[in-house]
């Protein structure tokens, strides 16, 4: 296949990727969209498999056909609950194949005399650090979304200086190679160095950031891919890679954004650390707990006007989604008026509440963002929170001492009474305090919360 | 095309793909956002392209052989996963306009 017309091809999978990202902004067409991307992936896979054309076809058909598999039966097998991780395998995986393309496009055009061109020489080993980034803090991510190591921050004295080490290793190799010096040793240091820095950058963040990270890690991806498409000369890696590089970036902004931090905080603060100033504070507020049981409870809101369901992670934990819409249903059927409160970042991704509570067939309208859902709660009888707890923190508003101060929350303590489903007292998973259960509205139901929604659900009927 | 014009030339769309990433990014709703990162994490599995090139070279040393290889598994890993977990994602939000009634209970 001619140079131009595989290039006229490569650009009809290009516009497909841009389409699949604009189709992106309505819920209705988004699907469409995704198809429209894999059709144009197809394509790109299609028009390279022509013009590579060699005697290694079977070799690559092989390699496609296992690492498609792992991913077809990977992706249909996890359960919704499990997402956020296998978006951080599949971005990871990703990022390694970048590093070991320009592992191998070193090794061409490396023995003396073929001298890299400074162009093609920065781009293989940008890619070979940025992709090794992005594969060792990808994996550590899903690591810990998959709770295989510690959620918490894992933190020791020097860890800054240790990781700025590392990293000041990695690009002074990846310089010397630029600057002609011809060992690949110098590559493979330079891959070393940033597995480890990846692996040891994400450790120190908790688990409740990991959106945040894994959305930094894909843009990182996709920059090592752009910069493989210098390598390469080829132009889908560039204008597909930076696509993603571009929207990733600004993603992450939009989610540190949303949470009021700084993206530098998110990634340096080791936020979620139990700090002894907020920890005191909140010992300080002293305050007993009431708890109900959930006969209490039903009649509560079988009685009430107004409901307000407040999803967290922990309704994404206990699958309790479908449970929640049959209570939501009976209440209805009751005359109560129903509706759902959604924080941009309740649960471990934005939009993850959406996605379960849409996998329940809760009807759209019934789902409100936090700007939409605040100001309702002040006619709310009763706000339920499910599994939720740093987004309806009031230490957010009032104590600047917390560690999430100034993060917009949901304002539950605005309801006349306020239901908290939860395991047991325990932090949440960043592991702050929250007054919300000190509150004299407040009346927690302890359990887990597929069980207490049903236990509800039962009552409710018999009422 | 010399190598350079041919640099310049890629570095402008490089350039040009930066703006339109935070372009459409900008138009997408929060409710979409998990799907976003899925979908574009789905996109940079076209490095499978690049992956291709490697082991599709002829005459090549069993390191590249090696390498190529292992790329080219990872890389079709992400696109098929990447694609279906986006896929399943996005059946959720199938439009439903059916009205608001209790059923199975």
């Amino acid at each position: 296949m001619s140079y131009n017309l595989s290039n006229l091809l490569y650009l009809i999978t290009i516009v497909s990727f841009v389409l699949a990202l604009r189709f992106l902004s309505s819920p209705a067409h988004a699907r469409r969209g995704n198809q429209i991307g894999a059709a144009g992936m197809v394509l790109a896979i299609g028009v390279t498999w022509v013009k590579v054309g060699s005697t290694s076809w079977w070799a690559i058909a092989i390699a496609m056909l296992i690492g498609g598999g792992f991913g077809a039966v990977a992706a249909r097998r996890v359960r919704m609950t499990a997402m956020p991780q296998m978006v951080a395998l599949f971005n990871g995986v990703g990022g390694g194949a970048a590093a070991l393309i320009a592992l191998a496009e070193l090794h061409k055009v490396l023995p003396p005399p073929g001298a890299p061109k400074v162009d093609i020489a920065l781009g293989i080993v940008l890619s070979g650090l940025i992709g090794s980034i992005s594969f060792a803090g990808s994996m550590v991510a899903f690591a810990k979304l998959q709770e295989l190591i510690r959620g918490r921050p894992i933190t020791y004295a020097g860890q800054q200086f240790v990781n700025g080490a590392l990293f000041i290793g990695a690009l002074g190799c990846g310089i010397a190679l630029v600057a002609g010096v011809q060992d690949e040793w110098l590559l493979w240091v330079t891959i070393a160095a940033s597995l480890a820095f990846g692996v040891l950058f994400v450790l120190p963040i908790g688990g409740a950031d990991m959106p945040v990270v894994i959305s930094l890690l894909n843009a990182f991806t996709g920059i090592a891919v752009a910069l493989g498409g210098f390598e390469l000369e080829n132009n889908v890696l560039i204008v597909a890679g930076m696509l993603v590089g571009a929207s990733g970036t600004l993603l992450t902004l939009m989610m540190a954004r949303a949470m009021n931090r700084s993206v530098a905080n998110v990634l340096f603060g080791a936020f979620g650390q139990v700090t002894e100033a907020a920890a005191a504070v909140a010992a300080g507020n002293g305050g007993s707990v009431r708890s109900a049981t959930a006969e209490d409870v039903a009649v509560m809101l079988a009685y009430a006007h107004k409901v307000v369901f407040v999803p967290g992670y922990g309704l994404a934990v206990a699958q309790a989604q479908h449970d929640v819409r049959q209570l939501a249903d009976l209440l209805e059927a009751k005359g109560v008026e129903v509706s759902y409160a959604i924080h941009p970042v309740a649960g471990r991704m934005p939009g993850h509440m959406n996605v379960l509570l849409a996998e329940a067939n809760v009807p759209y309208p019934q789902l409100k963002e936090m700007d939409e859902a605040n100001p309702e709660f002040s006619r709310t009888d009763v706000a339920v929170v499910v599994g939720a707890n740093d987004v309806v923190n009031p230490d957010a508003r009032s104590n600047q001492g917390s560690p999430i101060y100034g993060m917009p929350i949901l304002n539950v303590d605005d309801a006349q009474t306020v239901v908290v489903l939860k395991r047991s007292m325990n932090p949440g998973f960043a592991g702050i305090e929250n007054p919300l259960f000190y509150n004299p509205k407040t009346v927690m139901l302890f359990g887990d919360a597929k069980e207490s929604i049903t236990k509800l659900v039962a009552d409710v009927k018999t009422l | 095309m010399s190598h350079n014009t041919l640099l310049v030339f890629e570095v402008t769309i490089l350039v040009l793909a930066i703006f339109l990433g935070i372009e459409v990014i900008s138009k997408v709703p929060t409710l979409l956002h998990t799907p976003l990162m899925s979908g574009t994490n789905a996109i940079h599995g076209v490095v499978i392209v690049g992956a291709m090139i490697v082991l599709g070279q002829p005459d090549k040393s069993a390191f590249t052989w090696i390498v190529g290889f292992a790329a080219v598994v990872l890389a079709a890993a992400n696109v098929v996963g990447g694609f279906v977990v986006t896929d399943r994602m996005l059946e959720m939000f199938k439009s439903r306009e059916r009205p608001k009634k209790p059923d199975e209970t």
